[in-house]
């Protein structure tokens, strides 16, 4: 369908230890899961990110913000520095002193996996970005897969008496005014204007969230107003368009780093999203966004445009009734559920059109993503608990008015904001959403056996193939590793060998499996890659 | 921005539950004290999985920024 992916900070958490510092015990997370790996293949899998393309600062609009000008956290380039004063204040200097294994300089804050994903630490959390996938089934399982990662690092730190246990959560918010991202990535073509992008999306993102919101106990920023949302995210954006991902944050985000040739694709870069559990608000989150890019493509995304963007986004999360109206530029009001059937109805119609969606000739997505996401936006219309087992926001609803009804809870009772934070906990007999999978109250489109292979494997049909497969064969020569470079230390060879990968759908199976099979060694994968190494000047 | 403040939501008066439009035609009661019963099961187990001590186990959930 569009090459695509997605990444998730987790909340982090040690009960047993408060005030531990985030960073730290982030890069605790990594480095327990470089333990692990280590112990399942033979070179070590755990590889160095490559910085060498990262460009936070460029802006999709056309210009590059100042260094000096960003706000701290923006600065995504450079490798996080965890110096020796973190390390102290959160395990104390003697510990420090004592464990040489854990110097601070030797922390490893950075992974490239065996299946084509980046785990690392972002900011004060542990954050997993999946390898580029064509479609939105796959987005889901590669998505899912990060969850098993980052629970394989649970488990391995709960094992460990030394440690205090670490929990995660895949949701978006403490409820105390901080929130942490969900984030897509679509390639598209860059002959795009940015304007149709911005124009096209803005209605839509402002709407989706009642098929793809997580649900949040609490209104407001700091949760502190008591109720029930639709989003986790919502209350956090502030602006309509902008390069921020941590501040003022935009419903459009205009990072222009594609990762890939940057004259032929953008990389665009989706903030607004919650993080989700459940498979089927994932698969439409996904789904429904990648199509919606089509009909901004084919320049028929529906003329709609509302009056205060932001306002909207906060009011239709604020509402789970489903019927607050919003203004659009025209003088007419329409509710969420109209606008969501209004992209609905175009897509649909350019899906015909361009004969994506035909059973035969189709693309096998498409058909699929339509199907759902009408059945979904029909159940909203007429009985909306009935989406409970699709849509995440109702599942949790269901959950917190069951404990409402039986144990006659206000909003603002604590327990409820326990239910709100242990639904996201990654582990199956603590995690709320688990609890509902194991009883079949949630619908898997994905069974569990998939999403395990992905933790290990990367898909077939991206450069992500290539990364991971240059990962777990290679891991020992593979040096650094990044969206679109593999860096090569082979012994005998003076200098690195960087591999570009450029082309996001290149490096597919199809197309380098056979090396891989063919070459047991660095050398002579190399050497068939890139031809012989250059003669020496005499 | 500070806009939501004078927007506040009106939905909490609208009760879902309330609206189920096509009843069944047999025994409904019994149908919804079976789906109540369903739920109730579900919230037995999850009592047994929550964290004790809920309120200090919220407010110690602390994050720091992200993006």
């Amino acid at each position: 369908m569009r090459v695509m992916g997605s990444e998730t900070e987790y909340g982090i958490h040690a009960p047993s230890a408060p005030g531990a510092n985030a960073t730290m015990m982030s890069a605790r997370v990594i480095q327990a899961y470089a333990q692990i790996t280590r112990q399942k293949t033979a070179g070590g899998a755990e590889t160095r990110w490559d910085y060498t393309d990262e460009e936070p600062l460029h802006d999709a609009r056309g210009w590059t913000l100042e260094r000096s000008a960003a706000d701290p956290s923006q600065l995504t380039d450079q490798p996080p520095v965890l110096d020796a004063e973190a390390v102290a204040l959160a395990y104390g200097r003697q510990e420090l002193e004592a464990d040489g294994s854990d110097e601070a300089g030797s922390l490893l804050m950075n992974m490239v996996l065996g299946n084509g994903a980046r785990l690392y630490v972002d900011h004060a959390h542990p954050e997993y970005s999946s390898p580029e996938v064509t479609n939105p089934l796959a987005a889901v399982t590669w998505d899912a897969a990060g969850d098993l990662v980052a629970l394989a690092a649970v488990r391995k730190l709960a094992a460990d008496p030394e440690l205090p246990p670490i929990n995660l959560y895949k949701n978006n918010t403490d409820n105390k005014s901080v929130s942490y991202g969900s984030h897509e990535n679509y390639l598209m073509p860059r002959s795009v204007p940015f304007g149709e992008i911005v124009r096209g999306l803005t209605p839509f993102f402002a709407t989706r969230q009642v098929i793809c919101g997580a649900g949040r106990v609490g209104i407001g920023q700091d949760g502190s107003r008591p109720g029930y949302q639709i989003s986790q995210r919502a209350d956090f954006f502030e602006a309509e368009v902008g390069l921020e991902t941590t501040i003022r944050r935009p419903i459009i985000n205009t990072r222009d780093e594609p990762h890939a040739t940057a004259d032929k694709y953008r990389r665009l870069h989706v903030i607004i999203g919650d993080a989700n559990l459940s498979q089927v608000s994932n698969y439409l989150k996904f789904g429904t966004t990648a199509m919606v890019l089509s009909l901004i493509e084919a320049g028929q995304a529906p003329k709609l445009e509302l009056h205060e963007p932001v306002a909207a986004l906060q009011e239709i999360s604020h509402d789970t009734s489903l019927s607050t109206t919003v203004r659009l530029l025209d003088g007419r009001r329409v509710t969420a559920l109209d606008i969501q059937w209004i992209y609905y109805e175009a897509a649909a119609k350019l899906a015909q059109e361009t004969s994506v969606s035909d059973a035969v000739s189709g693309d096998g997505h498409t058909q699929g993503v339509l199907e759902r996401w009408e059945s979904v936006l029909t159940l909203l219309g007429s009985n909306p608990p009935a989406a409970a087992s699709s849509v995440e926001w109702l599942a949790k609803l269901a959950l917190l008015e069951g404990y409402r009804r039986r144990d006659g809870l206000q909003w603002g009772d604590a327990r409820l904001g326990l239910v709100d934070l242990q639904w996201s906990d990654i582990r199956p007999e603590k995690g709320l959403y688990y609890r509902m999978l194991a009883r079949d109250r949630m619908q898997r489109m994905v069974d569990d056996g998939a999403i395990a292979r992905a933790a290990v494997e990367p898909p077939s049909d991206t450069r992500a193939f290539f990364r991971g497969k240059c990962v777990s064969t290679f891991g020992k020569q593979v040096v650094g590793a990044s969206w679109d470079s593999v860096i090569f230390d082979v012994p005998g060879i003076g200098k690195l060998q960087r591999v570009p990968t450029r082309e996001p759908l290149r490096g597919t199976e199809s197309l380098t499996g056979e090396l891989f099979r063919k070459h047991t060694t660095a050398e002579g994968f190399l050497g068939e890659l890139l031809g012989p190494p250059p003669a020496p000047r005499g | 921005m500070a806009a939501q403040e004078q927007q506040q939501p009106q939905s909490r008066d609208t009760e879902i539950e309330d609206e189920v439009p096509e009843a069944p035609p047999a025994a409904p009661e019994a149908q919804a004290s079976a789906a109540t019963q369903g739920v109730d099961d579900l919230l037995d187990e999850i009592d047994g999985v929550l964290e004790s001590n809920a309120e200090e186990f919220v407010r110690a959930f602390v994050q720091k920024g992200g993006q």
